[in-house]
């Protein structure tokens, strides 16, 4: 049936009124009102509970703990620590404990991994296969099992002080953990540092212009003899001028034990061993899938534009693989902080360590627990930030 | 096409050096004076090394004794010690007699894993198979049914505690992440933000310090009088640590996919569930299957820390073997023999999950 020419043609047909339940606005709101009220409800049963409990039990709450004498003592520590000083104190020499052992396992971690990634991509069989060998047994076992292995090695196996093994002059390994050769301190040393900090400062500047000087002309920059007669020839003739004393305090056998000089313990020399090779595992699959992600036509272009092998790698290859390979890299040395905290299995006093402690004298879980923890969250989301700057600094600017 | 050569000359063979072995050694091990040097020094490493550790490992070692003075005695391994221990580092303290339950438990689980890895179990059956392996897991291990004795959860040890703790670990924190990784990428505030801060929150502290939480701090947050096994405290701490580290997997799927897939759902006037059931997850959760086998290697691992709480897994199990003043002098071998169990079992998910990588990925470019 046709309709009547007059008739004015329907344009949209009129908004049905949608019911206020239906509208995705609202429905956001009560579904969120839902959730943090589900959430609301179980915190507070949680704490309700907690609150009985603690009163029923009569343990103490609040962190006026932290004041009170500690009363045990710490096999190893950074700064001094004695029975009689404060929980609080305790918490900071665990702390400190920690971050010694994470900050030395990154670096070694990074460097071991790195040479083994490199490893597995080389041209030589034999290379490539050991290389692959270690990755496949360290990551596939335990860090808690390989942590018992070295200690247990370390402890056991090793000869005693009285037959210490001494794989480098001055270095001293034994049962009783390792000792080694340190400078010993003299004010007239001052003005030495001072002069190399300077030619710190000298060599940077140099390069810089150097640099400068190849972005202008295309002159090959002239860096390594320079540079190293910058940092070197100064802070020589300052030495014999002035004559500072540069000694080291080397370990030496007295009767019963190695004296003088720097030591770490058997705990520590386990947790470092052990972590640094368990990350170095992962971070040599990093690396390796790192190079290998770059595309070959990048390796082929910059052959074509006539790069070196070694320029090639330096100047096209790493800055792109870098790319690929800082995020993950990041979160591996946020797990190997993490996993220093499995130190408290073999004896090493870190934070975990400590906290525990505390906690079987004090009684006061939720505090020890919660410091812990905080503590363990700042410091990863400060590595994080830290890494997500970076990572923003070398990210890819496109045009 | 006529020759123009009457006799042409046959090719010439290539230089001996290289083809065959040699060939092989010339390209492989001595191309290059860094690549010999290289190849020189890594071998004369070998050479150092390897002989001894045969001697020490096969040739001098001592299998089977009838006390450890004859380890004493040898040069060598003492793998007696594990024949004799061999029960108290698999199963724990179960009651001796009983100690076929663990074992055909463990078998269950095996098996339960085994058939997760066929793809064609990737539907509805998986949930069969797992709830099947569980409960046949857990009628074995408790009892007191079908005429089994009871044994207590503080009995339950070695091996299949290990097993049972990443399986039910990775089993339980699954739907729990799949709910955490929508709810960050989710529009609404405050869901997102207590998403974001329980996730950022697990990852942020070490598993240890969850499990110490779970053992001290879980029994205070109970009602009074209600206190909670030891095991399943443990067991609490790893699904809750699990679930943030698969929820992050989770949303790595969820991000690889296209907008174009939200979009062709909300153009089929899906809601927010449907979409996600129908359209987005089963995508989502395909991408992310090898990172979770990842996950799971990891968690696998990871459950060797209940030991510090107390728990008698394999790694506890082992040191209590070791506490025998008869052969507390072993603890290479035994730490040898457990770090292979856990060897084999994490090699082989690896390379699952490279195959699966590769699998996968085929089919998506196809």
């Amino acid at each position: 049936m046709a309709q009547p020419l007059s008739q004015p043609p329907r344009t949209t047909a009129p908004a049905a009124p949608v019911a206020w339940w239906r509208n995705p606005t609202v429905r956001g709101i009560l579904a969120q009102l839902l959730v943090l009220g589900v959430v609301a409800l179980i915190v507070a049963y949680l704490v309700d509970n907690t609150l009985t409990n603690l009163e029923e039990r009569r343990i103490r709450t609040g962190f006026s703990f932290l004041e009170q004498e500690a009363g045990f003592a710490i096999g190893e520590s950074v700064i001094s620590f004695s029975p009689a000083d404060s929980y609080a104190r305790a918490f900071v020499v665990g702390l400190l404990n920690t971050l010694k052992v994470s900050l030395i396992g990154i670096v070694l971690a990074t460097l071991l991994g790195v040479l083994i990634g490199i490893g597995r991509l080389s041209s030589n069989w034999l290379v490539a296969k050991l290389a692959s060998t270690y990755v496949e047994i360290t990551r596939n076992v335990p860090l808690l099992l390989q942590l018992f292995f070295w200690y247990a090695v370390i402890t056991i196996l090793l000869p005693s002080v009285r037959q210490a093994l001494e794989p480098l002059p001055g270095f001293v390994l034994s049962k009783s953990g390792l000792q080694f050769p340190v400078l010993i301190y003299d004010p007239s040393q001052i003005p030495l540092l001072i002069i190399l900090g300077l030619s710190l400062v000298a060599a940077v500047i140099y390069r810089r212009r150097e640099k400068r000087i190849q972005l202008a002309t295309g002159r090959e920059p002239r860096l390594l003899l320079p540079i190293l007669a910058i940092m070197l020839v100064p802070v020589t003739l300052a030495h014999l001028a002035l004559g500072a004393p540069l000694e080291f305090d080397v370990p030496e056998f007295q009767r019963f034990n190695y004296r003088g000089g720097g030591s770490v313990t058997p705990e520590f020399l386990a947790l470092l061993l052990g972590l640094s090779i368990y990350t170095a595992g992962f971070i040599a699959e990093i690396v390796r899938s790192g190079i290998l992600g770059v595309p070959w036509g990048q390796t082929e272009a910059s052959a074509a534009l006539g790069f070196r092998r070694t320029l090639q790698l330096r100047l096209i290859i790493l800055p792109q693989a870098l790319r690929i390979i800082v995020p993950p890299t990041t979160s591996q040395y946020l797990n190997l902080t993490k996993n220093s905290s499995l130190a408290v299995a073999i004896g090493y006093p870190d934070l975990v360590s400590v906290a525990n402690t505390s906690l079987n004298q004090t009684g006061q879980a939720i505090e020890c627990i919660g410091i812990m923890m905080a503590i363990y969250l700042s410091i990863s989301l400060l590595i994080s930030f830290y890494m997500n700057w970076y990572n923003k600094r070398i990210a890819l600017v496109e045009r | 096409m006529a020759s123009f050569v009457k006799n042409p000359t046959p090719p010439r063979s290539p230089p001996l050096a290289s083809v065959g072995v040699l060939g092989w050694l010339r390209t492989n091990l001595f191309n290059g004076w860094w690549n010999s040097l290289l190849t020189v020094l890594f071998l004369a490493l070998l050479a150092w090394v390897v002989p001894p550790m045969l001697d020490w490992l096969v040739f001098n070692a001592v299998f089977r004794a009838d006390s450890s003075d004859e380890c004493r005695a040898a040069d060598g391994a003492c793998w007696a010690f594990v024949e004799v221990k061999y029960r108290l580092i698999l199963f724990g303290r179960y009651p001796f007699d009983e100690q076929w339950r663990p074992l055909v438990g463990m078998l269950a689980l095996i098996a339960m894993a085994l058939a997760s890895c066929d793809r064609r179990n990737w539907n509805r059956r998986l949930l069969f198979i797992w709830a099947a392996g569980l409960s046949v897991f857990f009628i074995l291990m408790g009892g007191g049914v079908f005429g089994l004795t009871s044994v207590r959860t503080s009995l339950w040890g070695g091996l299949p505690l290990t097993l049972m703790l990443a399986f039910i670990g990775i089993a339980a924190a699954f739907p729990i992440s799949i709910l955490l990784a929508l709810g960050r990428r989710s529009n609404l505030p405050l869901i997102r933000a207590l998403c974001v801060g329980y996730i950022e929150l697990i990852r942020g502290v070490p598993l240890i310090s969850l499990l110490f939480m779970a053992s001290f701090m879980l029994p205070l947050f109970m009602p009074t009088g209600v206190s909670i096994d030891a095991v399943l405290r443990a067991q609490v701490a790893i699904i809750i640590f699990a679930a943030a580290y698969l929820a992050e997997v989770i949303r790595g799927g969820l991000q690889a996919l296209p907008k174009g897939q939200y979009e062709a759902a909300d153009a089929l006037g899906l809601g927010y569930w449907k979409t996600q059931q129908l359209i987005i997850l089963p995508q989502a959760l395909k991408i992310a299957i090898p990172p979770i086998v990842n996950t799971f290697i990891g968690l696998f691992k990871d459950t060797s820390l209940v030991a510090i709480v107390s728990l008698t897994d394999l790694v506890l199990a082992t040191r209590q073997a070791l506490g025998d003043p008869e052969w507390r002098q072993f603890f290479i071998e035994a730490y040898m023999f457990i770090m292979f169990i856990y060897w084999i079992f994490c090699y082989f998910m690896s390379k699952y999950s490279q195959y699966l990588e590769r699998v996968l990925s085929t089919t998506r470019r196809a």
